[in-house]
């Protein structure tokens, strides 16, 4: 069945496992999804499964997102996401819930938008060592330094790392254990950070690799 | 901070009292060894409290045989804590007492506050 689900970054705590141990976690308010559409093989050219999450007020959605889901009577949503899925096991318009995906135990990879850094230079966005402080140095303490080499290529490569915009990245993190699942309050309890902001979109998947 | 995050942390620790820097307390903590618990003293006095909530914690430091210096630690909402009990509080003008790891003997002593 889909192991894949659509959640809210709430925020960080630490909480105390049976032993005593505190463990970082990070909360999610993850569901329910529906079911907008399952893409298959002759239609699409792919498998996926399209969920959908959050209900809006329908003057939120485009008028051709309204109707994509009036097919299936299902409610404005403000977020559409895909995951490729070889076996969907669900029916387009199905409701998911976060304990009939999720277990605690499980290994899950979260997917997000990562913070917005703006404009950075090299020594924050790729760890580059700036200058010497001393032996004379003035205002060479964060340069980048050479970018390149001398009359031969005459030119900087293209792809070389330098200052430029860091952050608002798709990044995935993988095998984040799932510590606890609220189906009440449709809260997932993950043990580690997850990218992005709070009230940043998720996307949970089950781990690639175990 | 959120509700939802409020509501999935541990509850303050009912038998610990308010604590300040320079009380002298007893901390009572649960160690598993094997299969069986049970409970071991940690005696000295608090040198360093964090009051944040959930993630509140205070260090207590004593002296061990030979002079040597121990410090410990605790998260106050750790369920391994079982209790503290406060034995005497010292008047201290500052909120971290790291200066007490340069003085061994008599200049190690604080005074004592009597109505704390």
């Amino acid at each position: 069945m889909l192991k894949g689900l659509l959640g809210k970054k709430v925020g960080m705590t630490q909480i105390f496992d049976e032993s005593g141990a505190a463990i970082p976690v990070t909360l999610i308010e993850a569901g329910p999804c529906y079911v907008t559409q399952v893409r298959t093989q002759e239609t699409d050219g792919y498998l996926a499964v399209q969920l959908g999450f959050e209900e809006i007020k329908p003057k939120r959605v485009t008028g051709g997102e309204l109707g994509h889901l009036k097919r299936n009577s299902l409610p404005p949503l403000r977020f559409l996401r895909e995951f490729r899925e070889k076996d969907p096991g669900v029916q387009e318009g199905d409701k998911i819930t976060l304990e009939q995906v999720f277990a605690p135990g499980e290994m899950v990879d979260v997917t997000g938008v990562s913070k917005g850094k703006g404009f950075q230079g090299g020594v924050k966005r790729y760890h580059f060592r700036g200058g010497s402080k001393t032996h004379g140095q003035s205002d060479r303490q964060r340069a980048p330094g050479s970018r390149g080499s001398g009359t031969t290529p005459g030119r900087v490569y293209k792809g070389s790392r330098g200052p430029g915009h860091m952050g608002s990245d798709r990044v995935t993190v993988q095998n984040l254990k799932v510590v606890f699942v609220d189906a009440e309050r449709n809260l997932l309890g993950l043990r580690g950070a997850v990218p992005g902001a709070k009230g940043g979109l998720v996307m949970i998947k089950g781990a690639r690799k175990q | 901070m959120s509700d939802l995050i409020r509501s999935v942390e541990a509850p303050a620790n009912e038998a610990i009292p308010p604590l300040r820097p320079g009380d002298l307390v007893k901390v009572f903590i649960r160690i598993r060894e094997g299969a069986n618990e049970r409970t071991q003293e940690f005696r000295g006095t608090i040198i360093r409290l964090r009051n944040s909530g959930n993630n509140a914690n205070f260090t207590v430091r004593r002296v061990a045989s030979n002079g040597i210096g121990v410090e410990r630690t605790f998260l106050m909402r750790s369920p391994r804590l079982e209790k503290v009990v406060v034995e005497r509080h010292s008047h201290v003008r500052r909120a971290q007492l790291y200066f007490l790891r340069d003085r061994t003997g008599k200049r190690s002593r604080l005074k004592q506050k009597f109505n704390a």
